[in-house]
């Protein structure tokens, strides 16, 4: 607990504010930047279905008014900023009456299990494997295999989406083609349900895993190289401890720190892998959310999307980063290590 | 250490070590003699000179609707009733643009603009980088900031915000804003190398002798650090690539002028998957993770040369 200072701490959670309201200013810009305007051209093309209206140019100054479209910038700007504090982003314009947070809280979960579970089946087989990567003992054969993982880094999540799709859900039809569950399953916390959400889950979830798990074993191995020449290390071989007692507890748990930054820092690229996964599956989460808004226009859904997922990915990062001086003991945090 | 620097360290300072340097090392045993470095730098070369090739030889029109017939297959292959031929090698989608058209056009089109934001990105943060590393105090504070928060954005989100709003970014705008997102790592990593070589005696000795700090910087430390700028080069092209992809692949950017991510967002929105038209999404697939590949190597190899550790790690 001594290792996480207060300045620390209100440099890292003043990074994490300005963030996020540098972000949720950049939608605001963006959303005036938008030509056209956005309550004349709906009432437009109501009218434009509908046949004439009658005053209609009095409708469309009430409602500016209601939404107050009319005031100063500064105003509005202000305004906008106590809302989406609140995650009122409005309303969805292809959906018109339905609010965009309700479509957001729909998406939420479906996004946040693929995250989660990724990132957990990631950072624990990716650092077993680079573990056994890095282990004296392990057979040449097995070690043989290390090139390989070096061509999974580069196959970004989106195209490793589009082959195991065509493959295990095309050809061999395996898993499903696309969605999170069947039409003839209860949503609910029942087993044929919850089977269910796996089995249309496995091929999402491996196409993140497949670029994030190279990752992860590289760099496990590479942590392992460095720790191996460490004197406790020889300390505890010259011990005669179990060998693998000394991977695990001497080796891995100390390699095992770095590791969570690198989580840290790869966890930007992973959401933005899933936003792309989930819209080639047709997976119900975020990134199909985006998708759609792109598809019809829809601004206020693509900016505020974009915007959760941006404070999302923030707080996650914000939460492994004070995470970790409670894990390490020896990092103070005020200028290199104790 | 460069020729430069090593003349005037042996002009000025008679070191024992000094005579080392004229020992000439044949290519094999340079360390730029690097296996995945070579690799991945020839196989590139191969890839880009096929695209030159191809841009002189194939007819380009037929990345044009309605130039080709539709849905044919890769040449001798069946599908539906037609065969592929010669005429249309690697087949035709179902809008008729001919695929070996559509990569010809693309593929130089996705990375030149990756390549452009890599170099705008690694100019902004080797100068950010070199100014905090060396200037330190007030300076250092306000790029660590700058990266801190640039950071842990994903980049792709920010960029579709943006051009959600603008749909009609051209080349070079494009470039500049996939570029906001690739400075960062070149910033930390020259950061951190000019700060542990700062202290080095030959760039203590350039100080000494009244070298202004832009001297020290370009003429000194820059030399040393050209494995860590071309391989930092390579991840922010593959990055800047990715996302422009990606955006594409969602259905923005300039949706009319043939790339790979568009051709990708094509396929999946005709449903080529399910239609069992793998050669229009796949291709477009193998040629993206060539260029991945390579790129990763180059990068990979890069780091092995500058860092004797991993070589045989």
């Amino acid at each position: 607990m001594g290792g996480l200072t207060i300045r620390y701490l209100m440099r890292r959670i003043g990074i994490y504010l300005f963030t996020v309201f540098a972000s949720a200013t950049l939608v605001f810009l963006i959303a005036r930047a938008t030509p056209g305007d956005p309550v004349e051209s709906r009432w437009r093309q109501i009218e434009m279905d509908q046949g004439q209206i009658p005053e209609i140019e009095a409708i469309i100054a009430r409602y500016k008014t209601r939404f107050g479209l009319d005031d100063p910038l500064s105003v509005q700007y202000v305004k906008y900023l106590g809302n989406t504090a609140r995650f009122d982003f409005g309303y969805s314009f292809s959906q018109f009456p339905t609010p965009v947070w309700r479509l957001i809280r729909r998406a939420l979960p479906w996004s946040l299990g693929l995250s989660v579970t990724t990132l957990l089946i990631s950072f624990f087989v990716g650092n077993t494997v680079g573990a056994i990567f890095a282990w004296e003992r392990t057979p040449r054969f097995i070690k043989s295999i290390i090139p390989s993982t070096l061509i999974f880094t580069s196959v970004p999540s989106v195209l490793a989406a589009l082959f195991l799709l065509y493959v295990f859900a095309m050809l061999l039809r395996w898993f499903p083609l696309a969605g999170a569950y069947s039409r003839d399953v209860q949503p609910g916390w029942n087993w044929p349900f919850i089977l269910d959400v796996i089995k249309y889950g496995t091929l999402p979830v491996l196409s993140i895993l497949i670029v994030n798990v190279g990752w992860t074993v590289l760099g496990m191995r590479a942590m392992l190289v460095t720790i191996a020449g460490e004197d406790y290390v020889r300390l505890a071989e010259a011990k005669g401890l179990n060998p693998f007692y000394t991977l695990y507890r001497y080796k891995v748990r100390n390699a095992l720190l770095p590791q969570l930054t690198g989580l840290a820092l790869s966890l930007s690229g992973l959401i933005a892998g899933q936003v792309l996964v989930e819209t080639i599956f047709a997976y119900p989460g975020m990134g199909l959310l985006i998708f759609q808004g792109i598809r019809s226009q829809d601004y206020p859904v693509i900016q505020a999307t974009s915007y959760m997922l941006i404070l999302l990915t923030a707080t996650s990062v914000l939460l492994i980063d004070l995470l970790y001086p409670l894990i390490d003991p020896r990092i103070t945090h005020d200028g290199g290590q104790a | 250490m460069t020729a430069a620097t090593s003349n005037r360290l042996s002009s000025t300072l008679p070191s024992p070590a000094s005579g080392y340097q004229d020992v000439k090392l044949s290519f094999k045993h340079s360390p730029w003699y690097n296996g995945k470095l070579l690799a991945g730098a020839s196989v590139l070369g191969l890839l880009v000179l096929g695209l030159l090739v191809g841009h002189s030889v194939w007819d380009q029109e037929l990345a044009y609707v309605g130039s080709s017939p539709l849905n044919l297959p890769p040449v001798g292959l069946e599908y539906k009733g037609q065969v592929g031929t010669w005429a249309h090698p690697l087949g035709t989608e179902n809008a008729g643009r001919d695929m070996l058209a559509l990569i010809i056009i693309g593929a130089p089109r996705s990375l030149l603009i990756g390549f452009t934001a890599a170099i705008i990105g690694l100019v902004v943060g080797v100068l950010l980088g070199f100014s905090a590393g060396y200037l330190g105090g007030r300076v250092d504070d306000v790029v660590r900031l700058a990266t801190d928060i640039t950071m842990n954005i994903p980049g792709l989100l920010v960029l579709i915000i943006i051009q959600s709003a603008l749909p009609r970014a051209g080349f070079f705008t494009m470039a500049l804003l996939l570029s906001l997102f690739s400075w960062q790592g070149a910033t930390r990593v020259f950061r951190a190398q000019v700060l542990s070589m700062k202290q080095s005696g030959y760039v203590l000795m350039a100080r000494l002798s009244g070298s202004s700090p832009f001297d020290i910087m370009f003429k000194e430390i820059m030399p040393n650090l050209m494995p860590y700028l071309v391989s930092n080069l390579t991840f922010g092209t593959s990055y800047s690539i990715l996302t422009m992809v990606g955006m594409e692949v969602l259905g923005l950017g300039a949706q009319r002028i043939p790339s790979l991510g568009v051709t990708l967002n094509n396929a999946i929105s005709a449903s080529a998957i399910l239609r069992g038209m793998w050669w229009w999404w796949a291709l477009p697939t193998a040629v993206l993770i060539m260029i991945f590949m390579c790129l990763l190597l180059i990068a990979v190899g890069m780091d092995e040369v500058a860092n004797p550790r991993l070589r045989d790690a």
